[in-house]
Protein backbone atom coordinates (compact mmCIF):
# COMPACT_ATOMS: atom_id res chain seq x y z
CA UNK A 1 0.00 0.00 0.00
CA UNK A 2 2.81 2.30 0.60
CA UNK A 3 4.06 2.01 -3.00
CA UNK A 4 1.03 2.26 -4.47
CA UNK A 5 0.44 5.63 -2.52
CA UNK A 6 3.41 7.03 -3.68
CA UNK A 7 2.89 5.87 -7.58
CA UNK A 8 -0.11 7.92 -6.78
CA UNK A 9 1.40 10.82 -5.07
CA UNK A 10 4.11 11.11 -8.16
CA UNK A 11 1.56 10.24 -10.72
CA UNK A 12 -0.21 12.94 -9.79
CA UNK A 13 1.98 15.66 -9.07
CA UNK A 14 3.17 14.44 -13.08
CA UNK A 15 0.32 15.82 -14.65
CA UNK A 16 1.16 19.05 -16.32
CA UNK A 17 -0.70 22.31 -15.11
CA UNK A 18 -2.65 22.83 -18.46
CA UNK A 19 -3.90 19.79 -17.84
CA UNK A 20 -5.32 19.04 -14.83
CA UNK A 21 -8.95 18.16 -15.54
CA UNK A 22 -8.09 15.94 -18.20
CA UNK A 23 -8.07 12.04 -17.24
CA UNK A 24 -5.24 10.12 -16.34
CA UNK A 25 -5.77 6.72 -18.59
CA UNK A 26 -2.53 4.84 -17.79
CA UNK A 27 0.39 4.80 -15.69
CA UNK A 28 3.68 3.28 -16.45
CA UNK A 29 5.73 1.64 -14.47
CA UNK A 30 9.05 -0.16 -14.76
CA UNK A 31 9.12 -3.24 -12.39
CA UNK A 32 12.08 -5.53 -11.87
CA UNK A 33 11.41 -9.13 -10.81
CA UNK A 34 13.41 -8.65 -8.09
CA UNK A 35 11.64 -5.97 -6.36
CA UNK A 36 9.34 -6.48 -3.40
CA UNK A 37 6.53 -5.83 -5.73
CA UNK A 38 3.79 -8.28 -6.43
CA UNK A 39 1.63 -6.90 -9.54
CA UNK A 40 -1.40 -7.61 -8.92
CA UNK A 41 -1.74 -6.41 -5.29
CA UNK A 42 -0.09 -3.03 -6.02
CA UNK A 43 -2.99 -3.08 -8.85
CA UNK A 44 -5.76 -3.42 -6.26
CA UNK A 45 -3.98 -0.82 -3.64
CA UNK A 46 -3.73 1.63 -6.91
CA UNK A 47 -6.99 1.05 -7.62
CA UNK A 48 -8.63 1.59 -4.43
CA UNK A 49 -6.33 4.66 -2.91
CA UNK A 50 -6.86 6.56 -6.40
CA UNK A 51 -10.34 7.03 -5.65
CA UNK A 52 -11.03 10.61 -5.91
CA UNK A 53 -7.82 11.22 -7.22
CA UNK A 54 -7.12 13.06 -10.14
CA UNK A 55 -5.64 9.01 -11.50
CA UNK A 56 -8.29 7.51 -10.74
CA UNK A 57 -9.43 5.04 -13.16
CA UNK A 58 -6.41 4.71 -14.65
CA UNK A 59 -4.61 1.58 -15.81
CA UNK A 60 -1.35 0.81 -14.01
CA UNK A 61 0.86 -1.00 -16.34
CA UNK A 62 3.63 -2.62 -15.42
CA UNK A 63 6.44 -3.82 -17.48
CA UNK A 64 8.83 -5.58 -15.94
CA UNK A 65 12.81 -6.09 -16.07
CA UNK A 66 14.69 -9.71 -15.80
CA UNK A 67 17.01 -9.80 -13.08
CA UNK A 68 20.46 -9.66 -14.75
CA UNK A 69 24.17 -9.93 -13.11
CA UNK A 70 27.74 -9.47 -13.70
CA UNK A 71 30.24 -11.67 -11.77
CA UNK A 72 33.06 -9.90 -10.27
CA UNK A 73 35.55 -12.40 -10.76
CA UNK A 74 35.32 -13.58 -14.48
CA UNK A 75 33.21 -10.64 -15.73
CA UNK A 76 30.30 -13.41 -17.09
CA UNK A 77 27.10 -11.46 -17.77
CA UNK A 78 23.66 -13.92 -17.19
CA UNK A 79 19.75 -13.29 -16.94
CA UNK A 80 19.20 -15.28 -13.45
CA UNK A 81 16.01 -16.99 -14.02
CA UNK A 82 15.69 -18.85 -11.17
CA UNK A 83 16.80 -17.62 -7.65
CA UNK A 84 20.42 -18.80 -7.57
CA UNK A 85 22.94 -15.69 -7.06
CA UNK A 86 26.32 -17.85 -7.84
CA UNK A 87 28.11 -17.39 -11.60
CA UNK A 88 27.59 -20.13 -13.71
CA UNK A 89 30.92 -19.51 -15.05
CA UNK A 90 32.78 -19.69 -12.17
CA UNK A 91 30.59 -20.32 -9.05
CA UNK A 92 31.67 -16.91 -7.31
CA UNK A 93 29.49 -15.27 -4.92
CA UNK A 94 30.74 -11.90 -5.50
CA UNK A 95 28.21 -10.32 -8.03
CA UNK A 96 26.91 -7.17 -8.90
CA UNK A 97 23.09 -6.89 -9.96
CA UNK A 98 22.73 -4.64 -13.22
CA UNK A 99 19.10 -5.36 -12.98
CA UNK A 100 16.29 -6.48 -11.65
CA UNK A 101 15.95 -4.29 -8.73
CA UNK A 102 13.73 -1.66 -10.66
CA UNK A 103 10.73 0.39 -8.97
CA UNK A 104 10.23 3.23 -11.22
CA UNK A 105 7.21 5.58 -12.96
CA UNK A 106 8.30 5.80 -16.45
CA UNK A 107 5.65 8.38 -17.68
CA UNK A 108 1.88 8.57 -17.43
CA UNK A 109 -0.73 8.80 -20.29
CA UNK A 110 -3.34 11.56 -20.25
CA UNK A 111 -6.22 11.38 -22.70
CA UNK A 112 -6.04 14.19 -25.39
CA UNK A 113 -9.22 15.83 -25.70
CA UNK A 114 -7.94 18.53 -28.44
CA UNK A 115 -7.39 15.33 -30.68
CA UNK A 116 -10.68 13.73 -29.37
CA UNK A 117 -13.04 16.47 -29.22
CA UNK A 118 -12.31 18.55 -32.45
CA UNK A 119 -12.95 15.92 -34.79
CA UNK A 120 -16.12 17.85 -36.71
CA UNK A 121 -18.02 20.01 -34.26
CA UNK A 122 -15.80 21.85 -31.99
CA UNK A 123 -12.77 23.51 -33.77
CA UNK A 124 -10.27 25.39 -31.63
CA UNK A 125 -10.85 28.99 -31.74
CA UNK A 126 -14.88 28.32 -31.53
CA UNK A 127 -13.76 27.00 -28.51
CA UNK A 128 -11.37 29.67 -27.59
CA UNK A 129 -14.91 31.72 -27.40
CA UNK A 130 -16.92 29.53 -25.50
CA UNK A 131 -14.50 30.23 -22.41
CA UNK B 1 8.36 -0.29 -25.69
CA UNK B 2 10.43 3.07 -24.91
CA UNK B 3 13.76 3.08 -24.14
CA UNK B 4 14.16 0.23 -21.39
CA UNK B 5 17.37 0.58 -20.37
CA UNK B 6 17.71 -3.14 -19.78
CA UNK B 7 17.21 -4.87 -23.38
CA UNK B 8 17.19 -7.98 -21.24
CA UNK B 9 13.61 -7.06 -20.32
CA UNK B 10 12.44 -8.40 -23.76
CA UNK B 11 12.99 -11.87 -23.58
CA UNK B 12 11.95 -12.51 -19.87
CA UNK B 13 11.04 -16.16 -20.25
CA UNK B 14 9.04 -17.33 -16.53
CA UNK B 15 10.92 -16.44 -13.78
CA UNK B 16 10.78 -18.10 -11.10
CA UNK B 17 12.26 -15.34 -8.59
CA UNK B 18 8.16 -14.21 -7.72
CA UNK B 19 6.68 -18.00 -7.67
CA UNK B 20 3.37 -16.25 -6.53
CA UNK B 21 3.30 -13.76 -9.38
CA UNK B 22 3.33 -13.99 -13.42
CA UNK B 23 2.67 -10.96 -15.40
CA UNK B 24 2.06 -10.06 -18.66
CA UNK B 25 5.07 -9.36 -21.29
CA UNK B 26 6.04 -5.86 -21.86
CA UNK B 27 4.38 -4.61 -24.81
CA UNK B 28 0.96 -6.47 -24.86
CA UNK B 29 -1.31 -3.60 -24.17
CA UNK B 30 -3.08 -1.80 -26.71
CA UNK B 31 -2.25 1.54 -26.80
CA UNK B 32 -4.62 3.65 -28.89
CA UNK B 33 -2.02 6.61 -30.28
CA UNK B 34 -2.86 9.05 -32.70
CA UNK B 35 -1.86 8.12 -35.89
CA UNK B 36 -0.48 10.84 -38.27
CA UNK B 37 -2.32 13.46 -37.04
CA UNK B 38 -5.52 12.22 -38.62
CA UNK B 39 -8.77 12.27 -36.85
CA UNK B 40 -9.46 9.25 -34.83
CA UNK B 41 -13.23 7.27 -34.78
CA UNK B 42 -12.17 4.98 -32.48
CA UNK B 43 -13.80 4.16 -29.15
CA UNK B 44 -10.63 5.05 -27.14
CA UNK B 45 -9.28 8.07 -26.79
CA UNK B 46 -6.20 9.37 -27.88
CA UNK B 47 -3.06 9.97 -25.21
CA UNK B 48 -0.57 12.14 -24.47
CA UNK B 49 2.42 10.52 -22.88
CA UNK B 50 4.23 12.48 -20.27
CA UNK B 51 7.35 11.26 -19.64
CA UNK B 52 8.39 10.91 -15.39
CA UNK B 53 11.41 8.77 -15.24
CA UNK B 54 11.43 8.56 -11.19
CA UNK B 55 12.04 6.05 -8.79
CA UNK B 56 8.80 5.06 -6.67
CA UNK B 57 10.60 5.16 -3.51
CA UNK B 58 12.86 8.43 -3.81
CA UNK B 59 10.93 10.31 -0.91
CA UNK B 60 11.25 7.17 1.25
CA UNK B 61 15.38 6.96 0.34
CA UNK B 62 15.33 10.85 0.55
CA UNK B 63 14.25 10.91 4.26
CA UNK B 64 16.45 7.19 4.98
CA UNK B 65 19.56 9.35 3.87
CA UNK B 66 18.51 12.26 6.49
CA UNK B 67 17.99 9.69 8.98
CA UNK B 68 21.35 7.77 8.31
CA UNK B 69 23.28 11.68 8.46
CA UNK B 70 21.52 12.36 11.51
CA UNK B 71 22.69 8.71 13.01
CA UNK B 72 26.21 9.53 11.80
CA UNK B 73 26.62 13.12 14.05
CA UNK B 74 24.59 11.34 16.94
CA UNK B 75 27.09 7.97 16.93
CA UNK B 76 24.31 5.71 17.12
CA UNK B 77 24.83 2.27 15.31
CA UNK B 78 21.13 1.42 13.80
CA UNK B 79 20.13 -2.04 13.09
CA UNK B 80 17.20 -3.26 11.37
CA UNK B 81 15.68 -6.92 12.06
CA UNK B 82 13.32 -8.23 9.90
CA UNK B 83 11.76 -11.77 9.44
CA UNK B 84 7.91 -13.36 9.27
CA UNK B 85 6.14 -12.65 12.06
CA UNK B 86 6.67 -15.66 14.77
CA UNK B 87 10.33 -16.30 13.90
CA UNK B 88 11.06 -15.14 17.60
CA UNK B 89 12.28 -11.37 16.76
CA UNK B 90 11.40 -10.35 19.62
CA UNK B 91 12.49 -12.76 21.88
CA UNK B 92 16.04 -13.28 20.04
CA UNK B 93 16.43 -9.10 20.31
CA UNK B 94 15.42 -9.36 24.54
CA UNK B 95 18.69 -11.90 24.32
CA UNK B 96 20.42 -10.02 22.47
CA UNK B 97 20.34 -6.80 24.53
CA UNK B 98 20.51 -8.70 27.61
CA UNK B 99 23.74 -9.70 26.91
CA UNK B 100 24.91 -6.04 25.03
CA UNK B 101 23.40 -4.01 27.49
CA UNK B 102 26.40 -4.53 29.95
CA UNK B 103 28.67 -2.29 27.69
CA UNK B 104 26.40 -0.71 24.88
CA UNK B 105 23.29 1.84 25.63
CA UNK B 106 20.68 0.81 23.44
CA UNK B 107 16.84 1.98 22.42
CA UNK B 108 14.33 -0.28 20.20
CA UNK B 109 11.88 1.23 18.26
CA UNK B 110 9.49 -1.49 17.21
CA UNK B 111 6.56 -1.94 14.67
CA UNK B 112 3.45 -3.49 14.09
CA UNK B 113 0.53 -3.32 12.18
CA UNK B 114 -1.40 -2.97 16.03
CA UNK B 115 -0.64 -3.81 19.87
CA UNK B 116 2.13 -3.06 22.24
CA UNK B 117 2.76 -6.39 22.71
CA UNK B 118 6.15 -6.30 21.59
CA UNK B 119 6.80 -3.13 23.20
CA UNK B 120 5.54 -4.63 26.90
CA UNK B 121 7.64 -7.36 26.40
CA UNK B 122 10.72 -5.42 25.26
CA UNK B 123 10.68 -2.99 28.25
CA UNK B 124 12.02 -5.63 30.57
CA UNK B 125 15.13 -5.14 29.26
CA UNK B 126 15.26 -1.98 30.52
CA UNK B 127 15.94 0.01 27.16
CA UNK B 128 13.79 2.75 26.19
CA UNK B 129 11.48 1.22 24.21
CA UNK B 130 8.87 3.36 21.56
CA UNK B 131 6.50 1.40 19.20
CA UNK B 132 5.47 2.22 16.67
CA UNK B 133 1.51 1.13 15.25
CA UNK B 134 1.46 1.17 11.41
CA UNK B 135 -2.37 1.15 11.47
CA UNK B 136 -2.09 4.83 12.04
CA UNK B 137 -0.28 4.89 9.12
CA UNK B 138 -2.45 2.74 6.67
CA UNK B 139 -1.79 -0.48 8.62
CA UNK B 140 1.66 -0.57 6.45
CA UNK B 141 3.36 -3.80 6.25
CA UNK B 142 6.76 -2.34 6.92
CA UNK B 143 8.43 1.03 8.78
CA UNK B 144 8.93 3.62 6.10
CA UNK B 145 12.08 6.14 6.85
CA UNK B 146 9.61 8.51 7.73
CA UNK B 147 7.92 6.74 10.49
CA UNK B 148 11.03 5.93 11.95
CA UNK B 149 12.13 10.03 11.83
CA UNK B 150 8.91 10.61 14.08
CA UNK B 151 9.85 7.72 16.14
CA UNK B 152 13.15 8.97 16.67
CA UNK B 153 11.86 12.46 18.72
CA UNK B 154 10.88 10.13 21.41
CA UNK B 155 14.58 8.86 21.84
CA UNK B 156 17.50 10.71 23.18
CA UNK B 157 20.23 9.84 20.19
CA UNK B 158 23.09 11.93 22.66
CA UNK B 159 22.35 8.67 25.07
CA UNK B 160 22.34 5.44 23.14
CA UNK B 161 24.79 3.60 21.20
CA UNK B 162 22.75 1.12 19.89
CA UNK B 163 19.68 1.78 17.94
CA UNK B 164 17.40 -1.91 16.99
CA UNK B 165 14.55 -1.26 14.52
CA UNK B 166 12.51 -4.28 15.20
CA UNK B 167 10.35 -4.18 11.35
CA UNK B 168 6.71 -5.83 11.17
CA UNK B 169 6.91 -9.21 10.62
CA UNK B 170 6.83 -9.81 6.92
CA UNK B 171 9.21 -11.21 4.43
CA UNK B 172 8.61 -8.76 1.88
CA UNK B 173 8.16 -5.31 1.50
CA UNK B 174 10.42 -4.56 4.40
CA UNK B 175 13.39 -5.42 2.05
CA UNK B 176 12.24 -2.23 0.11
CA UNK B 177 12.25 -0.12 2.51
CA UNK B 178 15.41 1.51 3.71
CA UNK B 179 15.39 3.29 7.25
CA UNK B 180 19.13 4.71 6.77
CA UNK B 181 20.12 1.51 9.20
CA UNK B 182 23.54 0.43 9.16
CA UNK B 183 22.83 -3.57 9.18
CA UNK B 184 19.92 -5.27 8.41
CA UNK B 185 19.49 -8.98 9.66
CA UNK B 186 17.22 -11.06 8.78
CA UNK B 187 15.49 -13.74 11.37
CA UNK B 188 14.30 -17.52 9.86
CA UNK B 189 13.01 -20.24 12.56
CA UNK B 190 13.38 -23.54 11.57
CA UNK B 191 9.80 -24.22 12.18
CA UNK B 192 9.25 -22.47 8.89
CA UNK B 193 10.61 -24.62 6.62
CA UNK B 194 13.59 -24.05 4.74
CA UNK B 195 11.86 -23.08 1.70
CA UNK B 196 12.01 -19.40 2.81
CA UNK B 197 15.17 -17.93 1.32
CA UNK B 198 14.21 -19.28 -2.22
CA UNK B 199 10.74 -17.86 -1.97
CA UNK B 200 11.88 -14.06 -0.45
CA UNK B 201 15.06 -13.75 -2.23
CA UNK B 202 14.95 -10.16 -2.02
CA UNK B 203 15.41 -10.16 1.68
CA UNK B 204 18.14 -12.46 1.75
CA UNK B 205 19.81 -10.06 -1.09
CA UNK B 206 19.48 -7.37 1.16
CA UNK B 207 20.47 -8.35 4.78
CA UNK B 208 23.52 -8.60 6.15
CA UNK B 209 23.34 -11.56 8.37
CA UNK B 210 20.71 -14.12 9.11
CA UNK B 211 19.96 -15.72 12.03
CA UNK B 212 18.73 -19.31 12.44
CA UNK B 213 16.29 -19.75 15.33
CA UNK B 214 14.66 -22.06 17.33
CA UNK B 215 16.99 -24.58 16.99
CA UNK B 216 16.38 -26.30 20.28
CA UNK B 217 13.39 -27.40 18.51
CA UNK B 218 15.54 -29.49 15.77
CA UNK B 219 15.12 -32.80 17.69
CA UNK B 220 11.12 -32.72 17.13
CA UNK B 221 11.13 -31.08 13.36
CA UNK B 222 11.28 -32.62 10.16
CA UNK B 223 13.31 -30.12 9.06
CA UNK B 224 16.69 -30.22 6.72
CA UNK B 225 19.17 -27.72 8.49
CA UNK B 226 21.85 -28.33 5.99
CA UNK B 227 18.98 -27.70 3.09
CA UNK B 228 18.24 -24.28 4.95
CA UNK B 229 21.22 -22.63 5.19
CA UNK B 230 22.29 -23.98 1.52
CA UNK B 231 18.98 -22.06 0.37
CA UNK B 232 20.79 -18.84 1.80
CA UNK B 233 23.62 -19.81 0.10
CA UNK B 234 22.10 -19.78 -2.85
CA UNK B 235 20.75 -16.43 -2.52
CA UNK B 236 23.02 -14.93 -0.89
CA UNK B 237 26.39 -16.71 -0.85
CA UNK B 238 28.98 -14.45 1.14
CA UNK B 239 26.23 -13.98 4.32
CA UNK B 240 27.14 -15.14 7.94
CA UNK B 241 24.40 -17.47 9.05
CA UNK B 242 24.43 -17.90 12.72
CA UNK B 243 21.99 -21.01 14.28
CA UNK B 244 20.64 -19.29 17.62
CA UNK B 245 17.82 -20.28 20.07
CA UNK B 246 16.96 -17.24 21.56
CA UNK B 247 15.02 -19.90 24.24
CA UNK B 248 18.25 -21.75 25.56
CA UNK B 249 20.68 -18.84 24.63
CA UNK B 250 22.58 -21.73 22.09
CA UNK B 251 24.74 -20.62 19.80
CA UNK B 252 24.55 -16.62 20.41
CA UNK B 253 28.21 -15.53 20.91
CA UNK B 254 29.27 -15.90 17.28
CA UNK B 255 25.89 -13.43 16.84
CA UNK B 256 26.88 -11.21 19.47
CA UNK B 257 30.67 -10.95 18.14
CA UNK B 258 29.51 -10.38 14.94
CA UNK B 259 27.34 -7.43 15.63
CA UNK B 260 29.69 -5.73 18.22
CA UNK B 261 32.47 -6.01 15.45
CA UNK B 262 30.30 -3.61 13.08
CA UNK B 263 29.33 -1.31 15.98
CA UNK B 264 32.97 -1.12 16.56
CA UNK B 265 33.70 -0.16 12.75
CA UNK B 266 31.14 2.54 13.24
CA UNK B 267 31.46 3.81 16.53
CA UNK B 268 35.10 3.30 17.54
Amino acid sequence: MGIALQVIEIAVASIPEDLRRARVARVNLTVGKLSAVVSESLRFCFEVASRETPVEGAELVIEEVDVVARCNACGHQWTIEEPAFSCPHCNSGDITLISGRELDIRSIEIEDETNDTTDAEQPDRGRGRSL
Amino acid sequence: MPNNPTAAAAAASDLRIRLHHKEGRPGHHSHPHSRGGAPEKTHQRATREIKVVRRVLDANDIMADQNRKLFSEKKVFVLNMMSSPGSGKTTTLIKTLGKLMTGLRCAVIVGDICSTYDADQLSVTGAPVVQINTDEFGGDCHLAAHVVARALSDIDLDEIDLLVVENVGNLVCPAEFDMGEDARVVVLSVAEGEDKPIKYPLMFRQCDAALLNKVDLLPYLDYDKDLAVSNIRQIHPEMPIFSVSAKTGEGFDPWLEWLKGRIKVKLG
